[in-house]
C-alpha cells in the first residue's frame, strides 16, 4: 500500500481499531490557500486593468470561500477519511479559472462580439451547482459499491446522453462539433461530460464481473494473449460507439476520451497488455478511417500540421464548405508571447483568439499572462489530482472501486492531455474543455461530481476497519504469526 | 490489480510530461519567434502602445501623434505631410512603415537596444515608454522652396539639395506627393486613401520617392562629369583650350553624325564654350576619346553604379560597361543607358562645388533619447575624391559661365556666385516621349566655399526638346532653393 494510507489500513485485526489520521485539518489549511490565491489573482487583474481593486472582490472571495467551506464541512461530515488533497486542488483550479474568465469578460475586444455575455457570474453559479452536486454525491452515495447495482442502467443512460446531441431540435452545432444540446430557457448542455462518469460506472461494473473470463480465456500468440472472439464483443461495441461519436458528432476528443478510458479499465481489470495493443490499433484504425472522409476532422488535422496556413486561409476568407479558424495560430502566439514568466494578469492579448477564448482555449490565457511557469504549475495541479485518483484506486479494497477510481482518473488525465495538447499544438484541436478551469456549466458540474465520487471511494479506502470481532480463530492466527 | 494500476499511473505521468515538454518548447524555445512573428497582432499593438518619437527639422518636429480607438492607441500625424513625405516616409497602423520611419523605427518606438537601460528604469519607476527623436539635416526653408516650386510647376519632378562641404541633405522633395497622415490609421478611410495612392490606381505614383528611387537619363547635366573626366585624365589642360572637335562629328565605328540641339558654335569649341552652349559633339568626342573604362571610373568616383544609403536607400545610378565607342559617346552626353537619380546629380554638383571632394550624403544628423540626450551623431564622411581641387575650380569657372551667359541664366542670384548646368534628356523609343528637364547647380560664398548644391528634374508634358527647357523649367526652382539656403545663412 502507499505511504499516505496509514499502514494500519492493511488491517490486521489487532491494530485495526486505531484510526488513520483523517487529515481533515490539513485539507482545511490547504483550502485556505486555495481560496486566498484566486482572491489575490482577482485583485491583481483589477489593479492591472483599471488601477483599482475590483468591486466584485468581496463577493467573489466570499462566494469561493463559502463554496470551499461548505464543501469541506460536507467532507468532514460524510467522508471524514477522504483524500485531503482533491478538494483543495479542485477549488484552486475552479477559483483561478473564474479569475481568468472574469479577466476575459473585461476584454473590449471580446465585448465587441455579438455573442458576448458576461461569463464569470454564470460560471460562479455553475461552480456553486457543482459543489452542491459534489455534496449531494457525498450525502446520498454512502457507499460507492451501490453504483454496481446500476451497471446496465448506466450503460443505457450513457448511450442516451451520448445520443442526445443528435436528436433533431435538441442538438446544437457549434463550429462543426455537435456535442451540445440546447434546453430552451436554460441554455446549452454538454452531455458528454456527464456520460464520462456514467460510462465509467458501467465499465467498472461490467469489467468487474467479466474480468476473469476476459483475462483467462485466451490463447497465446507471439507473446500476446489473444482474447476469444466472443470476449472481443464489448471492446468492439465500445469502439463502434466511439467511431459513431466521431462520425456524427465530429468530436475527436470525446471519442478518444471514451475509448481510452475503456482500454485503461480493461487493462487494469484483466492485467493483459494485449488489450492495450488492441486498443491502440483500433483507435488508430478508427481515427484514420474517419479522418479520410470527414472534412471537419481533416481541417483540424491540417490546422494542427500547419496552423499558419490555416490562419492565412481564415484571414483570406477562403470558403470551401468548412469554417477555417485562426484560433490555433492565435493560441500559439499567445503562448509564445507569454514567454517564461508571462505578461502578468490582465496584460496579455489572448482575447485575440476570439470565440471560445474562455472555454476551450482558456489555457492560452494562462500561457500568455502567467507564462511557462504558470502553465507548468497548472499542469502539475492536474497531475496531482490524477495522482490522488490513482492512489485512491490503489488503496481501494474492492475491485469495483479500484476500476471506477482508475477509470475516472484516467479519463481526467486523458481529457487534460487532449485539451492542453490541442491548445498547445501537440495534437489536433478537439472541442473539449479544461476541467474546472474553463467556462462551461456541464464541465464544471460534472467534474465536481467526479471529485465527489473519487472522495467517496477514497473515504471507503482509508476508513479504518471496524473494531475486530472477538473471534478466537483470529486470535489464534495472530499467535501463530511471528 | 495493482501492477497494471501502477503502469497506468506511469502512463498518466507520461501524458503530463509530454504536455510539460511541449509547453517548454512553445514558451521557451519557440517563444521569441512566436512573439515577434509579423502576423502576431501583439507586435503591432505594442508598436502603437506608446507615442512615437518625432522626426525633427531645424529644431521643430515635423511629426506628431494622436490617440485612436481600438487596438492601437497612438497614431502618427504629419505636419506638411506631402512636403516632407520623401524625407519621413510613412508609418501606418495598417500598412507598416517605410523609409526613415522604418529605418529608425527602433529609436522612434523606443525599442532600440541603446534605450534598453532607460526603458528598464522607466518600467521600474512606472513611467510609460517613450520613443526617441530623429534629428534630420534638412533645411525647412529650402525644402519648402523646392516643394512649392515643383507644385507650381505642376508636372512630376524632384529636387535634391546638399551641403557640399558635409554631404548633409538640405532638401529632398518629390512631386506629386502624398500626405502620410491620411494612411496612418487602420480605418476604412485609411484603406481607401492607401488604395488611391497605389500605382495601379494612380498613374502619377505619388508614393514614389523620385529624389532617391527614380533614375532618369541625366542628359546634358552629365557633361559636367564628362568635363571632369577630360580634365582629370589630362585630355585637356584647362577650360579655354581648343578641343579640336569637327562639326559635324561622326561617331566612331558608325556613319551617324552626332547632332547638336540647333545651330551651335561647337566647331573647335573650348570646353567652357561647349558647356555654355551644351555641345553634344564636343562631349561626345571627349567620351569616346577617353573610352568606356575611364568614363566609367569617373562615374563610379561620383557614386554611379552603387546604391546610396542616406540612410534611406537610393537606387543605383547607371553607367554601362562594355559599350561600343559610339555608345560611350552617347552615354557621355547623358543618353543611351546612362541614368541617374536626382540625388546622384546633386552629388556631382556638390563634388565640383566642394573643390573635388565628394562627401557622403546623409539626412540623419542625430538620434536622440526621449530625454533629448544624443545617442548617435553622424559625422560628415568623405566618400571619394573624383578630381583635384585645381580641376574642380576649372570646372566651377565653366559652370559659372553657363549661369552668367549660357543656358542657365535663369538661376542667377544677385550678389551670389552660381554655377550650373542645364539638361534635357530624351527618352522613350526613338525619343518619342516627353523629355526630362534638368538643372544642377551650386551657390558659392565670397570665400569660395559652397553652402548648397542642387539638382532639379522635371518630367514635363510641355517641355520642348532643347536646352532652354532645363534652364526654363528647372533652373528657377534651383534658384529659389539656393536662395533659401543662402538667405538662411546670412
Amino acid at each position: 500500500m502507499s505511504s499516505t494510507t496509514n499502514p494500519s489500513t492493511q488491517h490486521t485485526s489487532t491494530i485495526g481499531a486505531i484510526g488513520a489520521p483523517s487529515r481533515r485539518n490539513t485539507e482545511l489549511a490547504l483550502l485556505v490557500f486555495a481560496v486566498v490565491i484566486p482572491v489575490f489573482a482577482y485583485a491583481n487583474v483589477g489593479l492591472a486593468l483599471n488601477d483599482e481593486m475590483p468591486t466584485g472582490l468581496l463577493s467573489y472571495g466570499l462566494g469561493l470561500g463559502l463554496m470551499a467551506g461548505v464543501g469541506h464541512l460536507a467532507v468532514r461530515k460524510f467522508a471524514p477519511y477522504a483524500d485531503p488533497l482533491m478538494l483543495p486542488l479542485a477549488t484552486l483550479l475552479n477559483g483561478i479559472g473564474l479569475v481568468a474568465i472574469w479577466r476575459l469578460d473585461q476584454s473590449k475586444r471580446l465585448q465587441a462580439s455579438s455573442t458576448f455575455v458576461e461569463a464569470a457570474p454564470r460560471q460562479l453559479m455553475y461552480s456553486a451547482l457543482g459543489v452542491a452536486l459534489f455534496m449531494a454525491v457525498l450525502f446520498f452515495l454512502k457507499d460507492h459499491r451501490v453504483l454496481q447495482r446500476y451497471t446496465y442502467i448506466s450503460m443505457a443512460g450513457a448511450l442516451i446522453l451520448l445520443l442526445l446531441p443528435l436528436v433533431p431540435g435538441l442538438g446544437h452545432n457549434v463550429y462543426g462539433a455537435k456535442i451540445w444540446i440546447k434546453i430552451p430557457g436554460l441554455g446549452t448542455l454538454q452531455p458528454g461530460e456527464f456520460a464520462k462518469i456514467v460510462l465509467a460506472v458501467f465499465f467498472a461494473g461490467y469489467l468487474m464481473v467479466k474480468r476473469d473470463a476476459l483475462a483467462l480465456a485466451s490463447r497465446r500468440f507471439m507473446g500476446l494473449y489473444l482474447p476469444r472472439g466472443r470476449d472481443l464483443g464489448p471492446i468492439i461495441v465500445v469502439w463502434i460507439i466511439s467511431i459513431l461519436i466521431l462520425v456524427f458528432e465530429t468530436d475527436l476528443g470525446t471519442s478518444l476520451l471514451f475509448f481510452g478510458m475503456f482500454v485503461i479499465m480493461l487493462y487494469v481489470a484483466t492485467e493483459r497488455t494485449s488489450w492495450i495493443v488492441f486498443g491502440l490499433l483500433m483507435s488508430a484504425v478508427g481515427a484514420v478511417g474517419v479522418a479520410s472522409f470527414e472534412p471537419h476532422i481533416q481541417t483540424r488535422v491540417q490546422a494542427w500540421l500547419d496552423p499558419m496556413h490555416e490562419f492565412e486561409l481564415s484571414r483570406a476568407g477562403v470558403v470551401d464548405g468548412i469554417v477555417h479558424s485562426e484560433q490555433a495560430m492565435q493560441a500559439l502566439w499567445a503562448f509564445g508571447s507569454g514567454g517564461t514568466l508571462g505578461t502578468g494578469w490582465g496584460q496579455g492579448h489572448s482575447d485575440l483568439i476570439g470565440f471560445a477564448a474562455n472555454s476551450d482555449f482558456i489555457l492560452a490565457t494562462f500561457g500568455e499572462e502567467l507564462g511557462l511557469a504558470g502553465v507548468m504549475a497548472l499542469l502539475l495541479l492536474y497531475a496531482l489530482i490524477v495522482e490522488r485518483g490513482v492512489r485512491t484506486s490503489l488503496a481501494a479494497r474492492d475491485p469495483f472501486g479500484k476500476l471506477l477510481a482508475i477509470g475516472l482518473s484516467g479519463a481526467f488525465a486523458l481529457q487534460v492531455f487532449v485539451v492542453a495538447g490541442g491548445v498547445m499544438g501537440l495534437i489536433p484541436l478537439t472541442g473539449m474543455t479544461m476541467p474546472f478551469l474553463a467556462y462551461g456549466g456541464s464541465s464544471v458540474i460534472a467534474n465536481w461530481a467526479l471529485i465527489g465520487i473519487l472522495l467517496r471511494i477514497s473515504d471507503t479506502a482509508r476508513r479504518p476497519a471496524p473494531a475486530p470481532a472477538t473471534n478466537p480463530d483470529v486470535e489464534m492466527t495472530q499467535v501463530v504469526r511471528p | 490489480m495493482n501492477k497494471p494500476l501502477r503502469r497506468v499511473a506511469i502512463f498518466c505521468g507520461l501524458l503530463i510530461l509530454a504536455l510539460l515538454i511541449r509547453d517548454n518548447w512553445l514558451q521557451y524555445v519557440q517563444a521569441d519567434g512566436l512573439r515577434t512573428d509579423e502576423h502576431n497582432r501583439r507586435v503591432a499593438i505594442e508598436r502603437y502602445a506608446s507615442p512615437r518619437g518625432d522626426i525633427i527639422v531645424g529644431g521643430e518636429p515635423i511629426t506628431g501623434h494622436t490617440t485612436t480607438k481600438g487596438d492601437f492607441q497612438y497614431k502618427r500625424t504629419y505636419k506638411d505631410g506631402a512636403m516632407w513625405a520623401p524625407v519621413t516616409g510613412f508609418v501606418s497602423q495598417a500598412f507598416g512603415a517605410n523609409q526613415l520611419e522604418s529605418i529608425e523605427d527602433g529609436i522612434l518606438t523606443g525599442n532600440d537596444d541603446r534605450l534598453f537601460f532607460r526603458n528598464t528604469l522607466d518600467m521600474l519607476t512606472g513611467k510609460n515608454k517613450e520613443g526617441g527623436n530623429v534629428v534630420t539635416t534638412l533645411n525647412a526653408a529650402a525644402q519648402r522652396a523646392a516643394y512649392e516650386g515643383l507644385k507650381k510647376q505642376g508636372g512630376k519632378g524632384s529636387v535634391v539639395a546638399l551641403e557640399p562641404s558635409t554631404g548633409k541633405i538640405l532638401a529632398l522633395a518629390s512631386f506629386p506627393s502624398y500626405d502620410p497622415s491620411t494612411i496612418a490609421g487602420n480605418g476604412a478611410s485609411d484603406a481607401e486613401a492607401w488604395n488611391k495612392l497605389q500605382k495601379k490606381d494612380n498613374p502619377n505614383d505619388p508614393m514614389l520617392n523620385r529624389a532617391l528611387r527614380e533614375v532618369y537619363p541625366p542628359g546634358s547635366t552629365f557633361k559636367v562629369l564628362t568635363a571632369a573626366a577630360a580634365l582629370e585624365n589630362g585630355l585637356y589642360e584647362d577650360a579655354d583650350q581648343n578641343t579640336e572637335t569637327p562639326l559635324p562629328w561622326t561617331m566612331p565605328g558608325t556613319t551617324t553624325e552626332l547632332k547638336n540641339e540647333g545651330d551651335l558654335p561647337c566647331e573647335d569649341a573650348t570646353l567652357r564654350e561647349a558647356l555654355r552652349v551644351s555641345c553634344n559633339t564636343v562631349f561626345g568626342k571627349v567620351g569616346s576619346d577617353l573610352g568606356n573604362d575611364k568614363m566609367l571610373e569617373m562615374a563610379k568616383k561620383f557614386g554611379f553604379t552603387e546604391e546610396q544609403f542616406v540612410p534611406v536607400r537610393s537606387s543605383a545610378s547607371v553607367f554601362s560597361e562594355d559599350m561600343a565607342p559610339s555608345e560611350v559617346a552617347l552615354s557621355s552626353i547623358g543618353q543611351f543607358n546612362t541614368a541617374a537619380t536626382p540625388l546622384q546629380m546633386a552629388m556631382v554638383s556638390a563634388a565640383v562645388a566642394n573643390n573635388g571632394t565628394l562627401m557622403k550624403p546623409y539626412m540623419v544628423d542625430e538620434l536622440q533619447a526621449p530625454s533629448l540626450d544624443t545617442i548617435e551623431k553622424t559625422d560628415p564622411e568623405e566618400m571619394s575624391k573624383p578630381m583635384s581641387a585645381k580641376n574642380a575650380q576649372i570646372l566651377q569657372s565653366m559652370m559659372e559661365t553657363v549661369v552668367e551667359k549660357g543656358t542657365g541664366t535663369n538661376a542667377r542670384i544677385p550678389g551670389v556666385t552660381v554655377g550650373g548646368k542645364t539638361g534635357t534628356a530624351q527618352h522613350g523609343v526613338d525619343n518619342s516621349e516627353n523629355p526630362y528637364a534638368w538643372f544642377i547647380s551650386y551657390a558659392k560664398n565670397s570665400d569660395g566655399s559652397s553652402p548648397v548644391a542642387v539638382a532639379v528634374v522635371i518630367e514635363d508634358e510641355n517641355a520642348v526638346r532643347d536646352d532652354i527647357s532645363g534652364g526654363g523649367l528647372a533652373a528657377p526652382i534651383a534658384k529659389s532653393v539656393m536662395e533659401a539656403v543662402v538667405k538662411g545663412k546670412q
